[in-house]
């Protein structure tokens, strides 16, 4: 028997499993948008059929961050901007996990940004959920990486000078297989582009937009959007970069001009994801690494034995 | 030259081959029966500038590279001379040379390379061969080696010639090059190191200098390993299968004897894009049931501050290794300094602890490795295993029988389903990861994918369950458990303890150290012994907890303490006086900070004018810092 007995548990999950009975301190402003990724992920995780005992969910900090104490999985709320490091380990240490990472705006495309590039761009097998509400929503209400330009906040009173951040493009050129946006207001897209994104091999970017009332007055609901995988005015082939890069581009500008477009941008279903051109290599473990402390029967070799003739 | 001893120097320019070949000449050694012991000392260069290995070698265990040295083999800097321009790096091109004189003991002997230095251009070379009585061998060695192969064997020309003047027999070397290199490589080589030997004993008298190259003979099997070796081979043996860095001198030699290990092992090596990264992946591998290893050189560990705290608050084992050069900032990347020990000591915010381990030899590396692990594992709490540049190159000849250890790849107090079966859950069936009542403050953890033991982990404070909790009452039991596991693990360590003092035991004097410096105080204290003073000496290898009983009875025991460490700041004494909360009238210090260790002779310099005599240093390359008074 397996020591990890609840991967690959075949059997009807309900979504209220997911639902942790200690009431988690009430962090999120009613009206957040960090309900709707909630709402969504708990609908998601039930259709790829994973229990939460084989659900690995890494935070990051913010109020995005406070991700895990709604949802009852196995969870690690690591350090604003270290979710990514901490969850591709793990889904290094043991692939059969569903490991999903997720924090804000700030968190990852700010502080973690250098881990945002290096993820993408090595695949690894996971999924990344960035809550994007275009502001510093726990140290209230700073501007982000993604905050529109001109932006007043109480750090840039005069308005920020910077130009927000395209992540999209940049997962894309970084290397993420898989590049999607969807939004808080728009649950049953967001589901479906979840469940897309943890099935598929290799890293996933899903950017969230959610809304903060709290903070953000001005942002715009992201209503009304326009779902670009079904909408006549948007054909395109989310496997061909190109395409997808010049509607990254188009979407990211018209974003700050109030014009939503979401959906599934790319997708590189081909491409083994990091785990497996490692075991190409020979440099990844058939079976998860844990496996290995509780088997009883696991001859561990010594390393004198194999390495010790060259000190000789 | 009638030492029984030999400490061989090997010069040239980085690039130059001078490691491997001494590395070589030191297992040839080894193979022989001799002790030996290496020191290295390099430029933060690739190729040319100055660069020397020790080879120290004696009939009895050696534990520094000693004072001084009594044969030079000055190869001549390649790289000196920059083609494309022509140029020259200033003097650069006698450094093999002239750099390596005032260290070279009375009587003796330096072979030099004819073919790439002239002696002319060596300031008073002439005066000072005379005045110390050395005996100078020109040889064309770049000649004789671009004869029979390739210019660079010029470094096997000149172990032929070393061979031909020291009597060792040119077997060891043969059989050695044998084992090391492809036939087509090892052919030439050969050649060369056989003529180079025979025309030196042709056209010299090589009776001249009198050379005692001891003779010795090992009881059992040695191995000739490294500081970094022994790290890396302990992590193995206590099944660390996860490794993930980047790269800085001189942790780099763990992070690359664990890569090229590791996959072979099952296991995994990750180069990620910086040591934030590095030692956030060691907690999300050993969180997901990995035993895994991060670590660095200062700078790089000052990034790992952020992870570190997580692991503790997190309960999350970890092994990070810290292996110190001199800082702060870049500082000076390839010489050794112990000025991050409070780095390592108090870095991270808030009440937050650490297990710290600093081993004083080889084979101390492999054991504190494999102890850093077991307390991390049992603890649930990071270690640290602190070194330095000095350690980490350094290599000397160890029993094989002391890495003969049983593989030990036990979780501590990680539970299996059948156990989570059995503990607290939530009515939901979430398990109580972080219960406050247990016998040394250590909670059981499960592992992700396991039925029954869903928790929640955070860096915020949190209560039994995982969730996120500003409660007084649980914060302070929270606290309370997680400072509980210092105390079981002073204990653990005390039962399981390598302190011991080294020397008389009833002596009138002590030397406390830590680290690396360890060895070469121990030779000191030989030396002041046999002069008539009594010391003994105790290395202070473990650093957090501190062991205040231990250092306590050894201070009590003596009249006054000398305090040795490499850095301006005297942090061990520092820590010493802080832990043991007085005796500050008692402990005095001697630093060195230059760069370079500590030689005995400094060490029994520094204790003689400065204890015994209450006089002062002459120098300035070491500091005395007298006692402070409580
Ligand atoms: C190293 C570090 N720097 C700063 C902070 C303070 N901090 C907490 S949350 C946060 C910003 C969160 O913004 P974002 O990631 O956009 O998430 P949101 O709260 O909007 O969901 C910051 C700066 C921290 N916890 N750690
Ligand atoms: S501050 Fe904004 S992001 Fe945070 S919980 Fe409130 S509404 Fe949501």
């Amino acid at each position: 028997m397996s020591a990890f007995s609840a991967i690959g548990e075949e059997r009807e999950i309900d979504r209220d499993e997911y639902t942790p009975t200690v009431e988690p301190q009430a962090t999120w402003c009613p009206g957040c948008g960090d309900f709707g990724v909630l709402k969504s992920l708990k609908q998601a995780l039930p259709e790829v059929g994973r229990t939460p005992e084989e659900t690995l969910l890494v935070t990051g900090i913010g109020c995005s961050g406070k991700l895990n104490s709604y949802l009852d999985s196995y969870g690690f709320h690591t350090l604003h901007g270290r979710a990514l490091p901490v969850a591709r380990a793990a889904a290094l240490a043991n692939p059969e996990l569903e490991v999903i990472a997720a924090g804000g705006d700030g968190d990852g495309y700010g502080i973690g940004g250098n881990h945002f590039v290096h993820t993408a761009r090595e695949n690894h097998d996971m999924t990344y959920i960035v809550f994007n509400n275009e502001i510093f929503g726990l140290t209230k209400g700073q501007t982000s990486p993604t905050s529109p330009k001109g932006h007043k906040s109480k750090t840039q009173p005069h308005g920020s000078a910077k130009t927000p951040i395209r992540p999209l493009s940049m997962a894309l050129t970084s290397g993420a297989s898989f590049v999607a946006r969807t939004a808080a207001v728009n649950p049953n897209q967001a589901r479906d582009i979840l469940v897309q994104a943890m099935e598929h091999d290799g890293f996933a970017h899903v950017d969230f937009l959610t809304q903060c009332p709290t903070w953000n007055k001005d942002a715009r609901q992201y209503v009304p959007y326009t779902d670009i995988n079904d909408s006549e005015d948007y054909e395109f082939d989310p496997t061909n970069r190109a395409d997808a890069q010049e509607l990254m581009r188009e979407t990211e500008d018209k974003l700050y001009e109030g014009e939503v477009l979401t959906g599934i941008y790319y997708r590189e279903d081909d491409r083994p994801s990091y785990q497996e051109e490692k075991k190409q290599l020979g440099e990844l473990p058939e079976e998860p690494l844990a496996e290995r402390y509780f088997d009883e029967d696991y001859d561990w070799e010594r390393s004198y034995d194999r390495f010790i003739d060259q000190h000789k | 030259m009638a030492d029984d001893e030999l400490i061989w120097r090997i010069a040239g320019g980085s690039g130059d081959g001078i490691a491997s070949t001494s590395q070589n000449f030191a297992k040839a050694l080894m193979r022989a029966g001799l002790h030996v012991f290496t020191h290295r000392h390099y430029p933060s260069r690739i190729r040319g500038g100055h660069t020397y290995v020790e080879v120290r070698a004696s009939a009895d265990p050696v534990k520094s590279r000693g004072d001084g040295y009594n044969f030079l083999l000055a190869l001549g800097d390649s790289f000196a001379r920059n083609p494309q321009e022509g140029a020259y790096y200033g003097n650069e091109e006698v450094k093999p040379l002239s750099e390596n004189l005032d260290d070279l003991r009375e009587g003796g002997v330096i072979i030099y390379d004819e073919g790439l230095l002239d002696p002319a251009d060596v300031p008073d070379f002439e005066e000072r061969v005379e005045e110390n009585d050395w005996h100078v061998f020109p040889l064309d060695l770049r000649g004789l080696a671009r004869e029979q192969g390739r210019e660079v064997m010029r470094n096997t020309a000149g172990v032929g010639a070393t061979c031909a003047i020291t009597g060792i027999d040119l077997e060891w070397i043969e059989e050695l090059m044998a084992d090391a290199m492809p036939e087509e490589i090892f052919e030439p080589n050969l050649e060369i190191l056989e003529t180079a030997y025979e025309q030196v004993s042709e056209n010299y008298d090589v009776d001249a200098p009198d050379i005692n190259v001891p003779e010795g003979e090992h009881e059992e099997e040695q191995l000739l390993m490294s500081g970094s070796d022994a790290i890396a081979y302990g992590a193995i043996d206590e099944g660390c299968r996860f490794i993930s860095g980047y790269p800085m001198t001189p942790w780099t030699e763990v992070f690359t004897i664990m890569s090229q290990n590791l996959p072979e092992l099952g296991g995994i090596s990750e180069q990620v894009e910086d040591e934030i990264a590095a030692a956030a992946l060691a907690v999300g591998a050993s969180h997901a049931g990995a035993k895994a290893m991060s670590g660095s050189s200062g700078g790089g560990f000052a990034l790992m501050s952020e992870p570190l705290g997580l692991a503790e608050m997190s309960e999350t084992p970890v092994v990070l290794i810290e292996a110190m050069r001199a800082g702060p900032s870049t500082g000076m990347p390839t010489k050794p300094e112990q000025g991050d020990l409070e780095h390592v000591l108090y870095t991270s915010q808030g009440d937050s602890h650490r297990v710290v381990l600093a081993p004083g030899t080889v084979q101390e590396a492999y054991d504190h490795s494999r102890t850093a692990f077991r307390l991390a594992y049992d603890y649930q709490i990071p270690s640290v295993v602190l070194y330095d540049q000095k350690l980490s190159g350094e290599l000397t000849n160890v029993p094989a029988s002391h890495f003969d250890r049983e593989p030990n790849p036990t979780m501590g107090k990680t539970l299996t389903e059948a156990e989570l079966e059995e503990q607290p859950h939530t009515e939901d069936g979430k398990f109580l990861r972080f219960q406050h009542e247990t016998d040394d403050g250590v909670s059981p953890r499960s592992i992700p994918g396991q039925k029954g033991g869903r928790y929640l982990v955070t860096g915020n404070e949190h209560n039994e369950a995982g969730h996120i909790s500003e409660d007084p009452d649980n914060r302070v039991a929270q606290v309370n458990r997680r400072f509980q596991k210092l105390d079981a693990i002073r204990a653990d360590l005390d039962e399981n303890s390598l302190l011991a003092p080294y020397g008389p035991e009833e002596a009138e004097y002590g030397i406390l150290t830590f680290g690396s410096q360890q060895g070469t105080v121990e030779e000191a204290v030989d030396r002041l012994n046999a002069n008539g003073t009594s010391v003994k000496a105790l290395a202070v290898n473990e650093l957090a907890p501190y062991p205040v009983e231990s250092v306590e009875a050894f201070v009590e025991s003596v009249d006054e303490v000398l305090v040795v460490e490499m850095n301006a700041s005297a942090q061990f004494r520092g820590l010493t006086q802080k832990e043991l909360g007085r005796y500050g009238e008692k402990l005095h210090s001697l630093l060195k900070y230059n760069g370079n260790p500590f030689e005995p002779a400094e060490i029994v310099e520094g204790f003689e004018t400065s204890i015994v005599e209450d006089g002062e240093l002459p120098g300035p390359e070491t500091k005395f810092v007298p006692a402070a008074g409580d």
